[in-house]
């Protein structure tokens, strides 16, 4: 054990020199970093041909989550809605305003970029929906990391939120 | 090193450590001990079988810890101020701690106790002491927050305390030292006759769990120190070990040692019901203060009230009587069946097993040997159940493991010893390190204990980890008792001085664990539930800020317009509905503590700046990847300028 332990302090303290090495070079080249942000440019960009993931338009991925299937009725149900919009004002108002980018994408128009069950199941699903979704990753980067709460809704009060979000 | 795996690294360190126990007397092999390691090794990930709650002593607290891992689950804030949690600093908490003496932010806790059903733990709440300035607290075991603190009058030194009845009826508290009655300026000289003793039942109502200061028994100026309720065929009465029936006031170690015999007083608390049914209780003025939480307001409120019912023991007769019981008994025991109940002598060599039955017996036959203040005191011979022989020196307090055998630590001595209920024969021994307390095995003080684990307290821990200075952690020991011989697992340090644990199965208090308190059912008067809610109202010199926190941001952020010498309230409202997200929030200056607001509740921070400037305040728990960020800054002018009060978020 000894043997070991003081053998592993020599290679800890090897790091450290070699470490220390590194830092003095990179002082130097403040640039590196301007580097580092335009190479990364373009392979965000070359990921959907630059189009941001809150902007493109996908009518066929339904997510994963609980939700594979959702009929929307062609005349929107104002009270299912109305009851939406009171869960959506307390559960969501704080990151997302209704008709403006804030902490998250605006929902105003959702149902012309994705399909109802990709929106539900992002409310009720989103831990695993920015680690699996190609969209939701996408979006997770799109908005500065910021991760999207889980807010213990039913998939009721879900799909009362969805009705709202027809009516904005 | 770096091939070995975290199991194996663990498993050595442990049998490293038990390797040391060998030279300290520990006569167990060396494929044992391997195996005893394993038997507390927990996977990373996985959950430990039994909870146990251990009173924190002078920290005034309860820890949680799991068992067989001896990991530390959380520390729960009961009497005294918690940084951590805001806990007693935050505006909805401080009634909590308000008594009659004023606000005391601390307290020493001793026996926490587990609520019960048919003489079974049933996982609903845990009743715990405060020794110094007598108090008693219910934590709920839903949320782990304490819910209620009630004050003790008539009382000092509420060391014997909070035993609970076997169907919750009562929380039952005792005084150790006796006082004035009421309270008055005289000679302590003249305590003799003149000093009195409470013995309080706090009712529990059923559904809410809150308490009730129901009835006092006036007792006579002895020091009463530990006591059980009866268990099943005893239920209905409870019995209290006695010392100082000298009734000495000074240099008690010499002088409340001096009778062969103190007491075990056996109060039938049925009878005391009956008593007060009939109007036999005089109503004297006595005030204490009684403190509850609201989980839907997320507020406590702090009410003082003024009389209390007493029934006086030496007047009622059937009420109480005196098992003589050698000498200076502190643990008092009763088995789960109910016969036997074990006084355990601290200066006796003998444990002494007093029988139920044959003191039920004693009492309709009148087999007397005198009297105490009009109390009869029963003749010993005649409730003798049994003696444990020389078993150890300095017994202290006995558990149950449900299969007939018992478990006494001896103080002195430093041992852990088995013995036949019954027989009265000694079975096995095990020493401690060092100088154990209280001892605990899952639902061994109930009619049903898991006789699986026993947990020894030690009260002194000198070598057993690395030193810290002057100072060392009291220390838990756990054996696994499942055996005919008891075998030493494992030891961890512990929180202030753990006294009493109560022990219970995983799946009693899992399942009910509160994982978020709905936003739509936060009833606070200052929450702001949705961002609609967010403003900044003055009155006077006082602001109240209506906050809100959710991953990563305070809403608002940026906030002008407040002046030195005003009076700032923030009132922080956690809108996420996710397990384990609770926010915390801080700001310079502030000379309370910070705040830990769980989801869905609302906490207040008071805030009285004192400086001109633009000042900062922040969440203190990583909550996500941009926690870093979620801050914001508060502008103070000088006192009497006309800045105006606005405040946004996400403007320009």
């Amino acid at each position: 054990m000894n043997i070991k332990v003081k053998s592993a302090a020599v290679l800890f303290s090897l790091l450290l020199m070699a470490c220390g090495g590194k830092e003095e070079k990179k002082k130097e080249g403040f640039s590196v970093d301007r580097q580092k942000t335009t190479t990364e440019k373009p392979v965000e960009a070359s990921a959907d041909s630059g189009t941001p993931a809150s902007e493109r338009v996908d009518l066929t991925n339904k997510g994963v989550g609980p939700i594979e299937s959702v009929t929307l009725d062609d005349n929107i149900d104002q009270a299912l809605a109305d009851q939406g919009k009171e869960v959506y004002d307390q559960m969501c108002l704080a990151c997302h305003r209704t008709e403006k980018k804030f902490i998250g994408p605006a929902p105003k128009g959702i149902l012309e970029r994705r399909t109802p069950e990709w929106v539900m199941n992002m409310i009720l699903n989103p831990e695993v929906m920015v680690k699996e979704d190609p969209l939701a990753k996408d979006l997770l980067q799109e908005f500065n990391g910021s991760p999207m709460a889980n807010q213990g809704l039913t998939e009721d009060q879900a799909r009362a939120v969805l009705e709202y979000f027809r009516t904005l | 090193m770096k091939k070995l795996s975290l199991p194996t690294v663990l498993f050595m360190t442990l049998a490293t450590v038990f390797t040391g126990c060998k030279d300290q007397g520990d006569k167990s092999n060396g494929a044992l001990t391997s195996n005893a390691a394993e038997r507390v090794y927990v996977e990373p990930g996985q959950y430990d079988e039994f909870y146990a709650f251990l009173s924190g002593g002078f920290s005034g607290q309860m820890s949680v810890y799991g068992i067989p891992s001896g990991r530390l689950l959380k520390v729960v804030p009961v009497f005294s101020q918690d940084p951590e949690k805001g806990y007693g600093y935050n505006e909805e908490t401080k009634p909590m701690l308000n008594t009659t003496h004023g606000f005391i932010p601390w307290d020493d806790t001793h026996h926490p106790d587990m609520s019960q059903t048919n003489g079974k733990l049933d996982g609903r709440w845990i009743f715990m002491n405060g020794n110094n300035t007598p108090r008693v607290a219910r934590i709920s075991l839903s949320t782990f927050e304490t819910e209620e603190i009630m004050e003790i009058p008539n009382s000092a030194g509420n060391h014997n305390s909070a035993f609970v009845t076997e169907n919750t009826e009562y929380v039952v508290a005792g005084t150790r030292f006796s006082v004035p009655i009421p309270q008055k300026d005289m000679p302590i000289k003249d305590y003799k006759g003149n000093f009195k003793a409470s013995l309080s039942f706090l009712s529990v109502d059923q559904d809410s769990g809150e308490m009730d200061l129901s009835f006092q028994i006036r007792l006579p100026g002895f020091n009463y120190d530990l006591a059980h309720p009866g268990r099943d065929k005893s239920h209905g009465w409870i019995f209290i070990t006695t010392y100082n029936t000298e009734e000495a006031h000074t240099l008690q170690e010499v002088n409340a040692s001096q009778n062969d015999k103190d007491f075990i007083a056996a109060v039938n608390w049925k009878k005391a019901e009956e008593y007060i049914k009939e109007g036999k209780f005089k109503t004297e003025k006595a005030e204490y203060a009684h403190n509850i939480f609201d989980e839907d307001t997320h507020m406590a409120t702090s009410t003082i009230k003024d009389e209390v019912r007493v029934l006086d023991a030496s007047e009622l007769p059937g009420l109480v009587y005196f098992l003589p019981t050698p000498k200076s008994p502190h643990g008092c025991d009763v088995d789960p069946t109910g016969e036997y109940i074990i006084g355990n002598g601290k200066l006796s060599a003998d444990l002494t097993v007093h029988s139920f039955s044959k003191m039920l017996d004693a009492i309709e036959n009148e087999k007397f040997d005198g009297e105490a203040y009009n109390i009869p005191i029963l003749n010993f011979e005649d409730v003798l159940g049994g003696t444990v022989k020389q078993p150890g020196l300095g017994p202290l307090h006995t558990e149950f493991d449900g299969k007939g055998n018992a478990y006494t630590t001896f103080f002195i001595s430093s041992e852990v010893v088995k013995w036949n209920v019954g027989t009265w024969e000694v079975l096995d021994r095990k020493p401690t390190y060092y100088s154990p307390g209280h001892l605990s095995i899952p639902g061994g003080n109930s009619q049903e204990p898991w006789g699986k684990y026993v947990l020894a307290m030690n009260k002194i821990t000198k070598d057993r980890y690395l030193p810290t200075g002057p100072e060392m952690n009291h220390s838990a020991q756990l054996y696994d008792i499942s055996g005919e011989k008891m075998e030493l697992l494992s030891d961890f340090p512990t929180i202030g001085e753990p006294h009493y644990a109560s022990m219970a199965p995983a799946d009693l208090i899992a399942p009910n664990s509160k994982k978020i308190y709905k936003l739509s059912e936060n009833k606070h008067p200052h929450a702001a539930t949705s961002p609609a809610d967010v403003r900044v109202e003055r009155d006077g010199n006082e602001v109240h800020v209506y906050m809100t926190m959710v991953r990563s941001h305070l809403n608002p952020d940026n906030i002008e317009g407040i002046k030195v010498g005003d009076k700032v309230y923030f009132h922080l409202t956690n809108l996420e509905q996710d397990f384990d997200v609770p926010h915390g929030f801080a700001v310079i200056g502030a000379e309370n503590a910070e705040l830990l607001v769980m989801p869905g509740s609302t906490e207040t921070l008071v805030w009285e700046p004192k400086k001109v400037g633009v000042w900062p305040f922040y969440c203190t728990d990583f909550c996500s990847a941009l926690h870093q960020e979620m801050s914001g800054y508060i502008r103070v002018s000088p006192e009497g300028s006309n800045t105006e009060l606005k405040w946004s978020l996400g403007e320009e």
